[in-house]
């Protein structure tokens, strides 16, 4: 991979240098050898501001070949803003093929979900992290989250799921919802609803994940064991809609809320763009 | 009475320059209250830190035996075990209930934060039991759900100490947890804990500069000045008959009245 891509400004292959792709995936095996345990790399200045991906981006950069198959999404939808822009850039800086299609695609960039159409095995996910450590919102200090990791106390983080009860009567955590990966670290999953954790539990694709502005990252190899923590009289569950999508009438995908004019109209639709695409297809 | 619960003996610290706390030597039994008092300055604190392996010794050694009856030598434990020893057999109560409780969470999840640390995971049970210690330590069950920011100073202080008393710990260090209060405060939380270490039967280790609250606690109390124990017995005989010159200077300036 060290000949040049065919652009006019004639970066290296997928923009960053090789020494740090490399650097990248000697991370990147050390945190697939310890499932959840966050990694620290040196983190490379990307032509977008950090919260737009940078961490997401130097993954994938470190891992993309020529033969790859990329999608990029966010907030689910493959037309998007973000999306679109990492789809482009990718393109681009590495010439690969681009896709929406989740079964087409061998490498999936993702800001907050999961595909609905399942994953299968050979996939890799790179999810964009903004805050890769769990505990931080209970305590500020990195030496502390360092040794709470190192010697597995966790009950810290029963402390919010608890405050949560208290407070909302049930756990109002909805999104990054804390998860204990392979029965060992405690991990955040990244913004994606607690809808999509359950497919985090023995994925067959290998998950990584990457936070540029914290410089870590940590991955879920293919079929870990991902248990979102819970109480016993409080038991984990994922959110659930009466509506079926509007668009495709699925009934067991995450669904957005959309209003649909002034007088508050609103409609209910799949936040995965290409699932409800191809559930249209199917009934036509 | 059978075997000391902490026995430590020849115990130094030292900062480098002359401060620190040197050659102390002394046993603490189940269900005793020891008091530590002396000038700001003299040395209690790194005493205690130092007992409560949050400063590592220089010399000597600390020996504690937890509740299945197995002794750990605390100046060389790895800090794992130590740290699983400071959840599951110790507790700490600072001077400042800020230093010791998350005050941005609720009373509650303060209080059950140790008991999930150890494992429970029965959010009932959880609750039942933190509203149980609420009321053993004078706070109204109704406060639960506020947060520590809300409680007066006394009621943070006796928070923190059902936050510590709740998972029995055997050994409680106390760092002048009378410190920031009113008096009239401070005979009500001492009368509290002097009832609480009573009936569970735990030992403490307390700090302080105050004479009158080693009366009302302490059956056996150490005098420091300049990092070392210049008298050591029952505080009765302390108080009544005090033999070195500076616990002579102590007791007559604080019980005039």
């Amino acid at each position: 991979m060290t000949e040049a891509c065919h652009s006019q400004w004639q970066y290296n292959f997928a923009f960053l240098d090789e020494n740090t792709k490399r650097m990248l995936r000697r991370a990147l095996l050390k945190a697939v050898a310890i499932p959840g345990y966050q990694v620290p790399f040196g983190s490379r200045e990307m032509p977008l501001p950090y919260g737009w991906g940078t961490g997401g981006i130097q993954l994938t950069a470190s891992i993309i070949g020529q033969d790859d198959v990329l999608k990029v999404i966010d907030q689910g939808a493959d037309d998007t803003t973000n999306a679109v822009n990492i789809r482009r850039f990718f393109a681009r800086v590495t010439g690969v093929a681009t896709t929406s299609s989740t079964a087409a695609a061998s490498l999936i960039q993702s800001r907050h979900r999961i595909p609905e159409t399942p994953l299968r095995s050979g996939q890799i996910m790179v999810f964009q992290v903004p805050e890769p450590e769990a505990l931080r919102t209970l305590e500020a200090s990195e030496v502390e989250t360092r040794k709470l990791h190192a010697h597995q106390e966790y009950g810290l983080m029963h402390v919010k799921l608890y405050e949560d009860i208290a407070r909302f009567g049930h756990i109002a955590t909805s999104y990054d919802y804390p998860v204990m990966v392979n029965q060992r670290y405690l991990s955040s999953p990244s913004p994606i609803p607690k809808f999509d954790n359950p497919k985090l539990h023995m994925s067959p694709a290998l998950l990584l994940f990457g936070a540029g502005r914290e410089k870590r990252l940590y991955a879920i190899p293919p079929h870990t064991r991902v248990e979102s923590l819970a109480f016993d009289d409080h038991p984990f569950s994922v959110q659930r809609w009466e509506q079926a999508c509007a668009l495709c009438g699925s009934h067991d995908s995450y669904l957005d809320e959309i209003i649909t004019d002034d007088a508050g109209a609103r409609m209910f639709v799949c936040s995965d763009t290409d699932y409800c695409q191809q559930q249209q297809e199917g009934k036509a | 009475m059978s075997q000391p619960v902490l026995s430590v003996s020849g115990l130094a610290k030292d900062y480098g320059n002359g401060q620190g706390c040197f050659d102390i030597d002394f046993e603490l039994y189940e269900g005793e209250v020891l008091c530590i008092v002396g000038e700001s300055g003299s040395g209690k604190s790194t005493l205690l830190a130092t007992l409560a392996g949050r400063l590592s010794a220089d010399a000597g050694s600390v020996r504690f035996r937890d509740r299945a009856g197995s002794s750990h030598e605390l100046t060389t434990l790895a800090e794992a075990e130590r740290r699983r020893l400071a959840r599951s057999e110790w507790g700490f109560v600072t001077q400042h209930a800020r230093d010791g409780l998350r005050m941005n969470v609720s009373a509650g999840a303060n209080v059950s934060e140790r008991l999930m640390a150890l494992g429970q995971r029965h959010y009932g049970q959880l609750r039942e039991t933190a509203a149980q210690w609420l009321e053993k330590v004078e706070i109204s069950r109704e406060r639960l759900d506020d947060r520590p920011t809300a409680f007066s100073g006394g009621m943070q202080q006796r928070l923190q100490i059902a936050r510590n008393l709740v998972t029995q710990p055997r050994l409680v260090f106390m760092d002048e947890p009378t410190g920031g209060l009113d008096v009239s405060v401070q005979a009500r939380f001492l009368d509290l804990l002097r009832r609480l270490v009573h009936d569970t039967g735990i030992a403490v280790i307390m700090v302080t500069h105050d004479l009158g609250v080693a009366r009302l606690l302490a059956q056996r109390t150490l005098v420091m000045q300049q990092g070392r124990v210049v008298e050591a017995g029952l505080t009765d005989q302390i108080l009544d008959d005090p033999q070195h010159p500076y616990s002579q200077l102590l007791v007559s300036s604080i019980l005039q009245a």
